[in-house]
């Protein structure tokens, strides 16, 4: 469909171009953008601004707290804590995002396809969701692993494989209430298939629900992704991912706990820009909330 | 002195957006035994004033700036919070417009009613379980409920709209109010309902002597009501007076406007229809529905259609009248191909639709369209009205990006709508200007076929004659077939060349319009044309007398 450049006030534009201009005027949400940013920015340059590698170790000096040499303190080996969480910040932030995406993208299409199609197409569906959610995690990660052996694509995969199914029911449950209204059924009238009914119509009107879920998603995937790597699927010692320095920090939070303070504030950030964001961009899509 | 005194009633609302006057000076009063009729169109803060007495308001943003209201000597906006419970439901009661969501669906009907005695907040009035259950048995015989006592453990969902409206009245009277406030409580109804409704709040007020707020948007309904009409707009009084002075020695222009927009007489333009070229035939259509209800056995269904023929001459509005859960919506629908065909066939054109596949039908697609009775449900909330336009244009390839502008503002020319308003959306207009949008969108591919589903009856009164106009014109400028399915039947005769009727899934008579009104054969029909409410108290009086 041609959507053009914005020419004048009254020349159509399209829900994506007013979110934006609406994003931009909610300072809370440009904030969580602008951290999100920066933390990207940040893990993409680690290689390059890091003061230590992140498998430099110290041992003679040890656990130390904050100090002018190591701003956030050394772990147990001695290894610099900064360095180390700006390492775990590019693997914590890409599984974040990367499984948060396949997720999102397989479950809103399946679920509204499935909340679309209804009888028998979203029973066949919705029982494959059901069986997958019946399947314990853990076996499941283990036959990958004995399949597939150790990969870090498998990691995305194994993430993506289980968040999509709530994202599915939560899409599907939302467009069984939208496919019954009027607009919808204009839609059919007018010829439109079943495809673009759901790419125009449907889709855009779940997005609330999603984006809140999409958000509360990432962080989750993050811990998801430590505890993988835990049972040796995801990333291995010495390199590091927050989750993972959570991890290590809760095993020594009472004799130093600056190892767990500093990857927790790290994704506390993240988790409260996320959620900025999120409430932004939901606001933002949402053409009923006042336009100024 | 009267039971109710309002008296220099301000209602402001501090919105975001500034300062809305709800209600600005307003005062009015009612006697015992008196009915009162606001009468105004959405907006026009009639609702406000009354919930304001029973201190229903959201506050904030509601704020009320000044005024008395003297209930019986009390003034109600000085109460607290436990003197307002004990008048409500006690002394002043409330009956809503949609009692299919005002009652709780999980509590039966008699629990709901027997509440207020057993829970009451005034110790002394608490009645044991089973005298309440015997007053509102009783209660519920004098609303008209048959077989009370049987019913009384039904849940809201085993009632009809207009049975329920009856259990909502008799909820209101169980503590014996002295004033009952009626906000629309006939507006959801169908016309015959409509007519016992309002018969059986006027024999209650007769023998029970209570004073009647009734509000309504609608002059024809309160004609035969009220006493005293008082009629507002933009939260001010415009007029108020007797029913008679208001009905025949308006002086007021809004008034006017008002009484004048109500749909009355016969369709004024010539008839267009070209005999024997039939655009659509209909034959012996049937659409059933699984039932999923109680004491169903799944294999049962419900016969939404019922064996249907009818033929649509080229440039003809035929108008289809039926109270809800006829079938007519879904005619509608199934001669569209939107809602599967049990069996029968629809001919368009020469072609039947039944025999294409989807993607076959999608050329006759763009030949007819629909538009929907709910403006506010028939607009996608996150699509422009510049994509709304748009959509079946460029989807069925009668613009590309070139011409996309300018024929869009064409359509938006075509349905009164301003260019300016091209990139708004759908929550920014008022009803008359979405169901605009509406129209357009369904005029946008150039169609043959309209067919309109309650096209204005989520409209105001003078909203509604603006469209209907609109509707008329664009019929003849586009010489446009139309199917017109209403339940109201007086917009039917203002519109239509000829009329059906229809029942339980079948038609019950056709004829010429004004054939048909002069002359019903059917006794439902006849029913149906008694049932109409009309805005001239005297003749109103006198049907109700002989009806």
């Amino acid at each position: 469909m041609a959507i053009k450049e914005l020419q004048s006030e009254e020349q159509g534009t399209s829900l994506w171009q007013d979110a934006w201009i609406k994003l931009c005027k909610n300072y809370l949400a440009l904030f969580g953008l602008a951290v999100l940013g920066l933390l990207c920015v940040v893990s993409l340059l680690t290689p390059w601004i890091a003061p230590y590698g992140y498998e430099e170790q110290n041992l003679i000096l040890g656990a130390t707290s904050p100090s002018v040499e190591h701003w956030l303190g050394t772990d147990i080996f001695g290894r610099d804590m900064l360095t180390r969480i700006m390492y775990g910040g590019r693997v914590s932030l890409t599984v974040g995002f990367i499984a948060t995406a396949v997720a999102l993208l397989i479950g809103v299409v399946w679920g509204a396809v499935a909340g679309f199609v209804g009888g028998r197409t979203d029973a066949v569906m919705m029982r494959i969701v059901d069986i997958m959610y019946a399947l314990p995690f853990m076996i499941f990660i283990v036959l990958l692993m004995v399949v597939f052996g150790r990969n870090i694509l498998l990691l995305f995969l194994a993430i993506g494989a289980v968040e999509w199914l709530t994202m599915a029911r939560i899409v599907r449950s939302q467009v069984m209430a939208l496919r019954k209204q009027e607009f919808v059924e204009a839609a059919h009238s007018l010829g439109l298939s079943q495809w673009t009914i759901i790419r125009r119509h449907i889709i855009p009107n779940t997005l609330g629900p999603v984006i809140v879920y999409t958000t509360l998603t990432i962080p989750s995937v993050m811990l998801l992704e430590a505890f993988l790597s835990f049972l040796g699927l995801g990333i291995q010692p010495p390199q590091s991912s927050w989750g993972l320095l959570i991890n290590y920090g809760v095993e020594t939070m009472e004799e130093y706990p600056w190892l767990l303070i500093f990857p927790g504030i790290a994704l506390s950030l993240t988790l409260f820009a996320l959620n900025f964001l999120g409430d932004g961009l939901r606001d933002a899509l949402d053409p009923r909330t006042s336009k100024d | 002195m009267a039971l109710l005194e309002v008296d220099g009633l301000k209602i402001y609302f501090h919105t975001r957006n500034g300062v809305v006057k709800a209600v600005d000076d307003v005062s009015f009063s009612v006697d015992a035994g008196e009915t009162l009729a606001i009468v105004g169109e959405s907006g026009s803060g009639k609702s406000v004033t009354c919930y304001s007495l029973l201190d229903l308001l959201p506050k904030p943003p509601a704020v009320i700036e000044a005024g008395t209201a003297l209930f019986d000597g009390e003034d109600l906006f000085a109460c607290d919070s436990v003197r307002m419970r004990q008048i409500r439901g006690n002394d002043i009661a409330v009956i809503f417009q949609d009692p299919m969501t005002s009652l709780n669906p999980f509590i039966s009907i008699g629990e709901q009613l027997i509440e207020p005695l057993i829970y009451h907040p005034d110790k002394m009035r608490i009645k044991d379980r089973k005298t309440a259950r015997k007053l509102a048995i009783e209660l519920l015989d004098e609303v008209g409920i048959i077989e009370p006592e049987a019913r009384f453990d039904c849940y809201p969902h085993e009632f009809s709209g207009g049975m329920r409206q009856r259990v909502m009245i008799a909820m209101a009277l169980i503590n014996k109010p002295r004033l009952l406030i009626c906000d629309e409580p006939t507006t959801a109804l169908d016309v015959t309902i409509q007519a016992q409704i309002l018969e059986l709040i006027k024999k209650l007020q007769k023998t029970r002597d209570v004073a009647v707020i009734f509000i309504s948007h609608d002059l024809g309904v309160v004609a035969g009501i009220a006493d005293k009409v008082m009629v507002m707009c933009d939260g001010t009084i415009r007029e108020a007076g007797g029913t008679e002075r208001i009905f025949y020695n308006s002086e007021d222009e809004y008034t006017k406007k008002l009484l004048a927009a109500i749909p009355e007489g016969a369709k004024l333009l010539p008839n267009r229809a070209e005999q024997d070229k039939p655009l659509v035939t209909v034959r012996n259509l049937k659409t059933y529905f699984e039932d999923y209800s109680k004491g169903s056995n799944g294999k049962q269904s419900i016969k939404a259609v019922d064996g249907v023929s009818l033929d649509l001459q080229r440039g003809e509005i035929l108008g289809l009248v039926g109270e809800s859960g006829s079938g007519k919506s879904t005619l509608g629908r199934s001669i569209l191909q939107l809602a599967p065909t049990t069996s029968g066939s629809v001919t368009f054109d020469g072609t039947v639709l039944g025999d294409l596949k989807p993607k076959q039908l999608v050329p006759w697609r763009r030949r007819m369209q629909m538009i929907f009775q709910d403006p506010y449900a028939s607009l996608n909330p996150r699509m422009t009205v510049y994509e709304t336009l748009a959509e079946p244009l460029l989807y069925h390839g009668l613009a590309d990006s070139n011409n996309i502008d300018q024929q869009v503002r064409q359509l938006m020319d075509d349905v009164g709508l301003a260019h300016s308003q091209m990139r708004k959306y759908p929550h920014e207009f008022s009803g008359g200007q979405r169901q605009r949008i509406a129209i357009g969108r369904a005029i946008a591919t150039k169609p043959e076929l309209i067919i309109a589903d309650e096209p204005v009856s989520a409209l105001d009164v003078t909203i509604q004659a603006q469209i209907l106009d609109l509707i008329l014109e664009l019929v003849e400028r586009h010489n446009l077939t139309m199917l017109f399915i209403s339940h109201d039947l007086s917009v039917v005769r203002y519109i239509s060349d000829r009329v059906m009727v229809m029942n339980k899934g079948l038609i019950v008579e056709s004829g010429e319009t004004e054939a048909l009104w002069a002359d019903p054969q059917q006794e439902y029909t006849q029913q149906l044309l008694k049932a109409i409410p009309l805005a001239d108290p005297k003749r109103e009086r006198l049907r109700i007398a002989n009806g």
